[in-house]
C-alpha cells in the first residue's frame, strides 16, 4: 500500500542503522513514547539493527494500558445494566477488571459491541431508541476529536440515548511527569506521531528547552523509527536539544486546526489517574458544562467495590520505562495475552503484549501449560 | 490505539455541513466511508491518514520523500568525497 510499504524497505532501512552506527561514540537512553511504535520497533526486529549503545525504552503512550482500573469495573457495571449497549474498543475488551473484564461481562450476556468508529457507536444509539448507548472513550490527543465530534453530533441531532464513558490522557504532561521524577533515565524522546498530527509540536519546546532532551516527532513504520533514532542520536552526539520533525508527511507544527476546535468545545483539561503514574495534573479531558448530558459516569451512578490491581504486575514500572516486560517474573509464565495480570499484556499497543507475540523474551521462556486460561 | 492508516479519497459526498462531510476512501482495495470534517482540504486522488472514522490529515507527498531524499543526498556526498584525490 501507498505510504506504507515503502516505509519498510530493509535496504533503506539497513541504511539508516549504518547511518546511526556512524554517530554514535556514547551509550544514549531513548524513550519512544507510543506504544504504536513500540509494537512496530519489537515486531521489526529494530533493536538488533541498532548498535549496543541505544537503548530503547518503551514509554506510557498506551491508552489502554494507563486507564485505571476503576474505569474497566465501572464499564463492566454499565455493561451488565439491562437496558445498556455497551460498545468500545477491541482492545479495551480483555483487559482485567478487579473481577473481570469486559468480555468476561460479554459471556455472561451483557451486551457489549466492538466498534470501529465512535460514530458506529452513535449509530448503534439511532437505531436502538429503546436501549442506551454507551461508549468507552479511551485514547490521547489522536483520538479526542473523533469522541468530541460523536458528542458533538449527538448533541447537533438531538440523540438522548448516547453517552461516552471519558478517559482521555494528554500525551505531553505525561512526558513532563517522567522527566521531573526524578530516577529518569531517558536522554531523547520519540514523540508520538499521530497524537502531533493533532495537536502539532509546539508543546514540547518548553520541555525540550527545561530538560535539555530532543524530541523528535516519528512516525510509525521501521524507516520512520530508525529515521527518529538518527536524528535524536545527532542531537544527542552535537550536545543540541530540540523539537524536531521525523513525520513531516502527516504532521504540521500547528496540528490539525479543525480537529483542536472541536476537542477545546467539547472536553475541558482536568487532572487525571494514570495507572502505573498516579495523578497527573492537566493531564486529562473531561465533558464540558454544555455536554455534561452525554457523561456515562452520570448516567449509570457506579457504586462498585474498590478496585484491585494483581499485586503481582509490574507495569506501573514498564509505563515509565523503568523495567522491561521480559524483567516482570510473571512473564509469559503467569500473565499471557490469554490470562492477563495487567492491561500491557493485551493491549496492541502494550509493551508486553508486543515482546510476548514478537518474541523477544530472552530467558524467559512461555510454558505453555501454565500460560493457558486458569480454570475457574 | 493511535493507529492511523493511509487511503486513497475515492469519491467525497458534500452535505453542506462540514461537520458531516464524508469521502470513500480506499484502503489497498477495502473501501470505507471516512468522516473529512478535520480536513476540509482533502480532494478526490488525495492520500488521508485515518483514525477511527475520520480523516486526521492529507498526506503532503512531497515531504513523503523525505527520508529517500536525504538519503540520496547522504550517498551524493559520499560519491562526491569519493572523487577527491587523497
Amino acid at each position: 500500500m501507498r505510504f506504507l510499504s515503502e516505509y519498510r524497505e530493509q535496504k533503506t532501512a539497513e541504511r539508516l542503522a549504518a547511518e546511526i552506527h556512524k554517530k554514535v561514540t556514547r551509550p544514549w537512553t531513548i524513550m519512544e513514547v507510543c506504544g504504536g511504535q513500540t509494537h512496530s520497533i519489537v515486531k521489526n526486529g529494530l533493536e538488533d539493527l541498532l548498535p549496543r549503545e541505544i537503548t530503547l525504552v518503551h514509554g506510557p503512550g498506551c491508552p489502554v494500558c494507563v486507564t485505571p482500573i476503576e474505569l474497566i469495573d465501572k464499564a463492566v457495571a454499565i455493561a451488565k445494566h439491562s437496558d445498556a449497549i455497551f460498545c468500545s474498543f477491541g482492545d479495551m475488551l480483555r483487559v482485567p477488571g478487579s473481577a473481570k473484564s469486559l468480555f468476561e461481562a460479554k459471556a455472561e450476556g451483557a451486551d457489549v459491541r466492538i466498534v470501529y468508529s465512535p460514530l458506529d457507536a452513535l449509530k448503534l444509539a439511532k437505531q436502538n431508541p429503546h436501549k442506551q448507548v454507551a461508549f468507552f472513550a479511551v485514547g490521547f490527543e489522536t483520538t479526542a476529536p473523533a469522541n468530541a465530534m460523536a458528542a458533538w453530533q449527538a448533541d447537533h441531532d438531538g440523540v438522548e440515548n448516547f453517552s461516552l464513558l471519558v478517559s482521555h490522557a494528554l500525551v505531553p504532561p505525561a512526558m513532563e511527569a517522567l522527566l521531573s521524577s526524578g530516577n529518569c533515565v531517558v536522554k531523547g524522546f520519540l514523540a508520538a506521531g499521530h497524537v502531533c498530527t493533532i495537536m502539532g509540536f509546539e508543546e514540547y519546546f518548553p520541555i525540550a528547552a527545561k530538560y535539555q532532551v530532543p524530541i523528535v516527532v516519528t512516525g510509525f513504520e521501521p524507516l520512520d523509527i530508525l529515521d527518529g533514532i538518527l536524528m535524536t542520536v545527532s542531537q544527542l552526539e552535537e550536545g543540541r536539544h530540540e523539537v524536531e520533525n521525523q513525520y513531516t508527511r502527516a504532521v504540521r507544527r500547528e496540528g490539525n486546526r479543525p480537529a483542536q476546535k472541536v476537542i477545546k468545545e467539547v472536553f475541558e483539561i482536568v487532572p487525571r489517574q494514570w495507572r502505573g503514574l498516579g495523578e497527573i495534573p492537566a493531564s486529562g479531558f473531561q465533558l464540558r458544562a454544555r455536554f455534561q448530558k452525554y457523561d456515562a459516569n452520570l448516567r449509570f451512578p457506579f457504586s462498585g467495590e474498590p478496585a484491585r490491581e494483581s499485586p503481582e504486575c509490574i507495569s506501573g514500572m514498564i509505563l515509565q520505562g523503568l523495567k522491561k516486560p521480559h524483567e516482570c517474573a510473571a512473564f509469559g509464565v503467569r500473565c499471557s495475552p490469554e490470562n492477563p495480570l495487567g492491561a500491557p499484556m493485551v493491549s496492541s499497543e502494550g509493551a508486553c503484549a508486543a515482546y510476548y507475540q514478537y518474541g523477544r523474551r530472552q530467558n524467559h521462556l512461555v510454558q505453555p501449560e501454565l500460560s493457558r486460561p486458569a480454570s475457574r | 490505539m493511535c493507529l492511523a492508516v493511509p487511503g486513497r479519497v475515492v469519491e467525497i459526498t458534500d452535505t453542506g455541513d462540514l461537520a458531516f462531510r464524508v469521502a470513500k476512501v480506499d484502503f489497498g482495495g477495502i473501501r470505507k466511508e471516512i468522516n473529512l470534517a478535520f480536513t476540509p482540504e482533502a480532494e478526490v486522488g488525495k492520500y488521508v491518514l485515518v483514525h477511527v472514522g475520520f480523516a486526521i490529515s492529507v498526506i503532503d507527498e512531497e515531504e513523503a520523500q523525505r527520508v529517500f531524499r536525504l538519503l540520496d543526498e547522504m550517498g551524493a556526498v559520499k560519491e562526491d568525497l569519493g572523487e577527491i584525490p587523497q
